[in-house]
């Protein structure tokens, strides 16, 4: 499908805009909502806040959307300062958590609201409207009412109203929360088709995980206000920057180890560090699941790397496997049909893949699982 | 993931067939307990109104019919007396002017307080029930002076309108209150402004075409108090339509005539609200 959206009303084809934030501030009373931050959205990029509740990434979108004002610090659209301008003047398309569509009005007369504002002729504005629910694949729907829309039915028309007006940056803040996993995952990759179609600058604020390493460009997550690590989805899980960072994307494993020059020694094997000046001595090395192999052992031998398995999970392509190694457990993921050779109460022996790994100083080295 | 989300709807669905039994048995007992608290409270409310009626229509001996009462209120024979259309029109006028500066004082500020300064909510609502716990004789009395004030420069009993104003305030907000309630404003006026709406934009083409109701329901009771009012009016010297009603039945040898007088107002008061809240009901209709 092409995209009438490719092109504006004149014909050219268009590009997203920079979005700078720099020192960006906000305060709810004694509570630091968001602290100095700093983030540049390149042209036509995604990019995916991710963090758990109150570490400021909705915060962030709307200080952008202009629904709330900043304490300090500056929001520049491709090159123009935008920090004191209303929200109503911004040109920016937003799609909230909560359904958001204008209950008295049909599918599309909710996505030709923002076009009736610009005083576009009333034919045009039919036309983009049934174009932008076609994009949303909503075309046969045009009529309804909100109440008479599934959840998933109303935030696409919410998506097709909020790019109906061809803003210059698109604000999608937790869209998909409210709906179920199915729904969910269809609307998420529909949203990154549409995005790229667009091409729209765009930021999307999200609490799952999987959802931002699925849809970004590049993840930035955030804690206390602060961004973590900003980096594409990639790196953000296999290279975390902090030890928030991989724990908060994805499961991991907390291990007793050594760290000594370029490597960490965990159970006596050792591992490189993501972070080569590591401090030498005792540190907690995290280590990912799906790093964590396993093998039926039948030697009966003892050693730091032999266990019993306790439990297994299910997750369909893969399972999940919680090993007891005496002083502490370890999760590992596995194939199904792998798993399925390893009941509970058997004996196995682990490898650990010398991936890079990350160490935390701060806590003490028991497993988490 | 789909094997989760069929094994949560399944084990949804299963226990609501059991029980099915024994809700019918409930919803019937409450029906029978609607239908006699219907019927007690109709009884209640339509005996009194009926034996007015009859006794309006009472003949010069006991147990006779006559019109002559109801003639009374229409007729122009006794020439000190004032027609009362005056009375009607000013009393109409009074309730169509409340009822827009109810409306005009009540909704963008309850909207603003709504999603600007929350804090000011409880205040706010305190002040729009007070005038509900102030007996009318009272208001009376503190309105007095500023009654003497106004009329140096107008005499119409349309400037009953500021006191109005203020009695129908508690009624008024707790409908709109409700209405308000029942919509998420914070959303859809982020959503409405990110569009590119003004706030005025946003009041006007956003909340309150999602808040018909309650406004019809805020206007119905605002019109019915001003039809309804007496005290206020008699007692500050104003003529309006209750007013002109209760000085024909004071002024007339017949007492059938009170309870004509009576009859007719209620009957014109509900009337009034009928048309308002169907036409209301049609606007609804016709946005779907």
């Amino acid at each position: 499908m092409t995209s009438p959206m490719t092109r504006t009303q004149d014909g050219t084809a268009r590009a997203g805009v920079e979005v700078r934030m720099d020192g960006l501030s906000r305060h709810y009373g004694p509570v630091v909502a968001l602290d100095k931050l700093d983030l540049t959205v390149q042209a036509g990029e995604l990019i995916a806040l991710l963090g758990p509740s109150g570490c400021g990434k909705t915060t962030t979108l709307r200080l952008v959307a202009g629904l709330e004002d900043a304490d300090a610090g500056r929001i520049t659209v491709g090159g123009k300062d935008i920090t004191h301008l209303s929200a109503s003047k911004r040109d920016m398309g937003m799609v909230f958590q909560a359904y958001s569509l204008f209950p008295h009005m049909t599918a599309r007369q909710n996505v030709a609201f923002g076009l009736r504002l610009r005083r576009i002729a009333a034919a045009t504005r039919d036309k983009r409207a049934i174009e932008m629910l076609e994009l949303v694949g909503l075309s046969t729907q045009a009529d309804r009412y909100p109440h008479q829309l599934s959840g998933g039915q109303q935030q696409r028309v919410a998506l097709a109203r909020a790019l109906a007006i061809e803003p210059q940056v698109l604000l999608l803040d937790e869209p998909l929360s409210a709906l179920d996993a199915k729904v969910r995952a269809q609307l998420r990759d529909e949203i990154r088709r549409i995005q790229l179609e667009v091409g729209t600058t765009t930021l999307f604020v999200t609490h799952d995980q999987e959802e931002a390493l699925a849809i970004a460009d590049r993840v930035g997550v955030m804690k206390d206000g602060r961004l973590e690590q900003l980096a594409p989805p990639t790196d953000v899980y296999s290279r975390p920057a902090t030890s928030f960072v991989a724990e908060f994307v994805g499961l991991t494993n907390r291990l007793a180890g050594t760290v000594s020059g370029q490597t960490v020694t965990v159970r006596g094997r050792d591992l490189p560090l993501v972070d080569p000046s590591t401090p030498a001595g005792p540190a907690t090395a995290l280590v990912r699941p799906e790093a964590v192999t396993l093998a039926s052992d039948s030697t009966g031998d003892s050693g730091p790397l032999v266990g019993t398995v306790i439990a297994v999970t299910f997750l369909g392509a893969t399972s999940r496997v919680t090993v007891d190694l005496g002083d502490t457990t370890i999760l590992a993921q596995l194939t199904t049909a792998d798993a399925a050779e390893l009941p509970a109460g058997s004996r196995v022996a682990l490898t650990i893949r010398p991936d890079p790994v990350l160490v935390s100083a701060d806590s003490p080295a028991l497993s988490e699982a | 993931m789909a094997a989760v989300t069929s094994l949560g709807e399944s084990s949804l669905d299963r226990p609501a067939e059991r029980p099915r039994g024994m809700q019918a048995r409930r919803r019937r007992r409450l029906n029978l307990f609607r239908y006699l608290v219907f019927t007690v409270f109709g009884l209640f409310f339509i005996l009194p109104l009926l034996a007015m009626t009859r006794f309006s229509l009472e003949g010069r001996t006991l147990g006779t019919w006559s019109l002559t009462a109801w003639k009374q209120i229409v007729s122009y024979s006794f020439p000190d007396l004032p027609p009362l259309l005056p009375a009607i029109e000013i009393t109409l006028e009074l309730a169509v002017i409340s009822c827009v500066i109810v409306l005009v004082l009540l909704v963008p500020t309850m909207v603003w307080i709504r999603l600007r300064v929350q804090w000011l909510s409880r205040i706010f609502e305190f002040l729009c029930l007070l005038p509900l716990t102030i007996p009318a004789i009272i208001l009376v009395v503190g309105l007095a002076p500023i009654y003497n004030f106004i009329r140096h420069y107008e005499l119409s009993a349309l400037m009953l309108f500021w006191a109005y104003v203020i009695l129908a305030l508690p009624y008024a907000y707790r409908a709109l209150s409700a209405g308000l309630n029942a919509i998420d404003v914070p959303t859809l006026s982020e959503a409405a402004r990110s569009l590119g709406a003004s706030w005025f934009t946003v009041i006007t083409r956003v909340i309150v075409p999602n808040m018909w109701q309650s406004i019809l329901n805020a206007t119905v009771l605002t019109s019915a108090l001003v039809l309804g009012e007496f005290t206020i009016a008699y007692l500050l010297l104003y003529t309006n339509l209750q007013v002109e009603l209760f000085s024909i039945s004071r002024n007339t040898p017949n007492a059938s005539v009170i309870f004509s007088t009576s009859v007719a107002s209620l009957m014109f008061a509900f009337a009034l609200l009928l048309i308002l809240s169907f036409a209301g009901r049609r606007r609804q209709r016709g946005r779907g």
